[in-house]
């Protein structure tokens, strides 16, 4: 691994264009610039062809015979089957609204990270092969020939695309880009170029049912582990149950919320608040994931790992399914699952919230509620006693994961928790949150050490913003709904923003939370004491 | 994927220098990675987390999670860093010979 420059280096950014056109400029795929590949026996398992030792440092990838016709006819079936992908080869005009919006081409100034010129990558091969004026005029058209140059062109800079779809907001076409990166990504994936970071969770889910394959006995023995916790910190111990039939909700949420700090502190703020409310759930431990790396794989392996949710739901017989603060489930939920996995179970029901009565119309047919939504909703009910003050050592700001923001729309009901269970909230920047979010610089399965110093300039942007409420508010405390956050903004804040740690919403939520019976607090659900909070509201 | 060679042993790591497999793992394995990791001097403390990892990871396929690990030696997580300065996961668990862990994390 190779290390990275310290912060005052990495900011002198060289935006100089060079002279020679795009097309000749060969990647830079030298230690550090790029993912490792998938193991081969992790392909195997997966049944993913091309499943080899190889490195992208290699001059030669050892590519099938056919790869030409691999990626030709690859590239044609999904031309035939999305419409989507055959306008959005047409239709950009390349007015370059896009340009400057991508974290990546803000933190690298590399123009290949232009959301434009990555899509170009893919379209001038497109043009080649699929329309009159590119086999006519070749380059003049910007159509180019498929080089073995080509492909390592597309593995550098499709995986230097988080599919965070910030630029797509920007474009008056609605070109959704993070689409183009997927495209590309299952066409690679047709010749065996993968990442490791992304192919063995895909592994792990299809074997154990979550990401990082941790079998039923440490589910159970991690959520009784929080429990513990909990009872120790408040007196009162939460009762979940496991795999249990007639259950009324199944709750499902990223097994990284079960595995990795502090997305646990998270978790323990899900079972508190279950406890509070004296939900009817279940927790399944084989369908113990939320998120899909399927989702940066290819739409058959996002729909397989989709699905298990589903078969769980109906195998116990829930009504509905409540959904943790995970951040790219929600848009396999949200864009795709409807046309992708038909419609849900007989005996499942439009999800109502069993204390509220409110019925979630927008989750009518994927039967599957966030939880940010269901708990502003218990407490726009007052059916929450929460105690704020108990969080009045933090300065929160909220960095909307980009998949809750922009693939569901889901950006009031966080604030509005927020707003409830701490009593000092900051706003970054309005160009900065909301739809016009600013991705983590490390989704889409990028969230691997190897390539930190990408991941370092492609949360500039993010950080940048959160520097600027930590110096003008003294904010200390970056709130996120996204387990992929949770694991990458730690680092990310070290290194631009010392001094800003990192929470889940629901973790601010059991803080705040008063449960029946409980003793007073004298830490908070980090095990750091409380000064003096716990008197603050009466 | 590489080989290395230490004390006569040959072992098959991956790129992050974890062991490709557990099965190969030999005391040796521990001594090599102690240099890497700025250990002098392996005392009982270290031996306590490696067996506890391995024991774990041999029932379970996996590494436990750090506040269980905590829990385990009991060992507070500041200790583990101090017996292990790359932490519990790059120091430990590759230590241990068990793999890097994947996915929100």
């Amino acid at each position: 691994m190779v290390d990275i420059p310290n912060a005052d280096e990495l900011i002198q950014i060289d935006r100089t264009p060079g002279k020679e056109s795009w097309m000749d400029v060969p990647p830079d795929l030298s230690e550090g610039r790029f993912c490792y590949p998938a193991k081969p026996k992790t392909l195997e398992y997966l049944g993913l062809p091309n499943a080899r030792v190889w490195s992208p440092s290699d001059e030669d990838w050892q590519l099938p015979p056919d790869w030409q016709k691999i990626v030709h006819e690859g590239f044609k079936e999904r031309l035939d089957k999305y419409r989507s992908l055959k306008v959005f080869m047409d239709i950009c005009v390349r007015c370059g609204a896009c340009a400057d919006k991508c974290h990546y081409y803000i933190g690298s100034g590399d123009p290949k990270n232009m959301p434009v010129l990555r899509a170009e990558l893919l379209r001038s091969i497109y043009r080649n092969d699929f329309t009159m004026a590119g086999k006519i005029l070749g380059r003049i058209a910007g159509a180019r020939k498929l080089t073995p140059q080509v492909i390592k062109e597309w593995f550098s800079y499709f995986y230097q695309c988080t599919e965070c779809r910030r630029c797509s907001v920007y474009c008056p076409y609605g070109i959704d880009t993070a689409e183009i990166t997927m495209m590309a990504r299952e066409l690679l994936n047709l010749l065996g170029l993968n990442i490791n970071w992304i192919k063995d969770p895909v592994a792990n889910c299809s074997r154990t049912g979550n990401h990082l394959g941790i079998q039923p006995q440490n589910m159970v023995e991690i959520i009784d582990f929080f429990c513990d916790d909990i009872e120790e910190i408040t007196g009162v111990r939460p009762n979940p149950t496991f795999n249990r039939k007639g259950a009324e909700v199944l709750f499902i949420t990223p097994s990284g919320d079960a595995f990795a700090d502090p997305g646990t502190y998270t978790y323990m703020g899900y079972l508190m608040l279950f406890e509070a409310i004296g939900l009817d759930y279940t927790i399944s431990t084989y369908a113990s994931e939320g998120g899909n790396f399927g989702l940066f794989t290819s739409s058959d392996m996002m729909k397989k790992i989709n699905a298990k949710m589903y078969h769980e739901a109906e195998r116990l017989g829930v009504k509905w399914i409540l959904g943790g603060e995970c951040g790219h489930m929600w848009r396999v939920i949200n864009q795709y699952m409807d046309t992708m996995n038909g419609p849900t179970g007989p005996k499942m029901e439009i999800p109502k919230s069993p204390i509220t009565g409110t019925v979630f119309k927008n989750a009518a047919s994927t039967k599957m509620v966030h939880i940010a939504e269901f708990t502003a909703d218990l407490i726009r009910n007052g059916k929450l006693n929460l105690k704020p003050g108990r969080n009045d050592h933090l300065k929160v700001t909220y960095h909307d994961s980009c998949n809750p923001a922009r693939a569901m729309g889901m950006l009031d009901e966080p604030r509005y928790v927020l707003q409830n269970v701490c009593n000092n909230f900051y706003e970054m920047p309005e160009n900065t949150i909301r739809e016009q979010t600013f991705c983590c610089g490390s989704g889409s399965g990028l969230n691997t050490e190897e390539i930190m110093e990408l991941r370092m300039r492609g949360g500039l942007p993010r950080a940048n913003a959160v520097k600027h409420v930590h110096d003008k508010y003294g904010v200390n405390m970056l709130s996120c709904v996204c387990a992929i956050d949770r694991a990458v903004l730690p680092p990310l804040m070290d290194y631009w923003v010392p001094g800003v740690s990192v929470t889940g919403l629901h973790e601010l939520v059991g803080n705040a939370l008063v449960l029946d019976g409980e003793h007073e607090r004298e830490t908070n659900l980090r095990f750091e004491p409380l000064e003096n909070a716990e008197g603050a509201d009466e | 994927m590489a080989e290395v060679e230490f004390k006569g042993k040959k072992f098959v790591v991956d790129e992050d220098g974890f062991l490709e497999d557990f099965n190969t793992y030999t005391e040796e394995w521990v001594e090599f990675c102690m240099k890497e990791e700025g250990i002098d001097t392996l005392t009982e403390e270290h031996w306590n987390v490696i067996n506890i990892l391995q024991d774990y990871y041999k029932k379970n396929g996996i590494a436990p999670m750090v506040r269980v690990l905590s829990k385990l030696t009991g060992f507070k997580l500041k200790h583990i860093y101090e017996l292990f300065p790359s932490g519990p996961g790059k120091g430990a668990c590759k230590m241990a010979g068990l793999p890097k862990p994947t996915g929100c994390v």
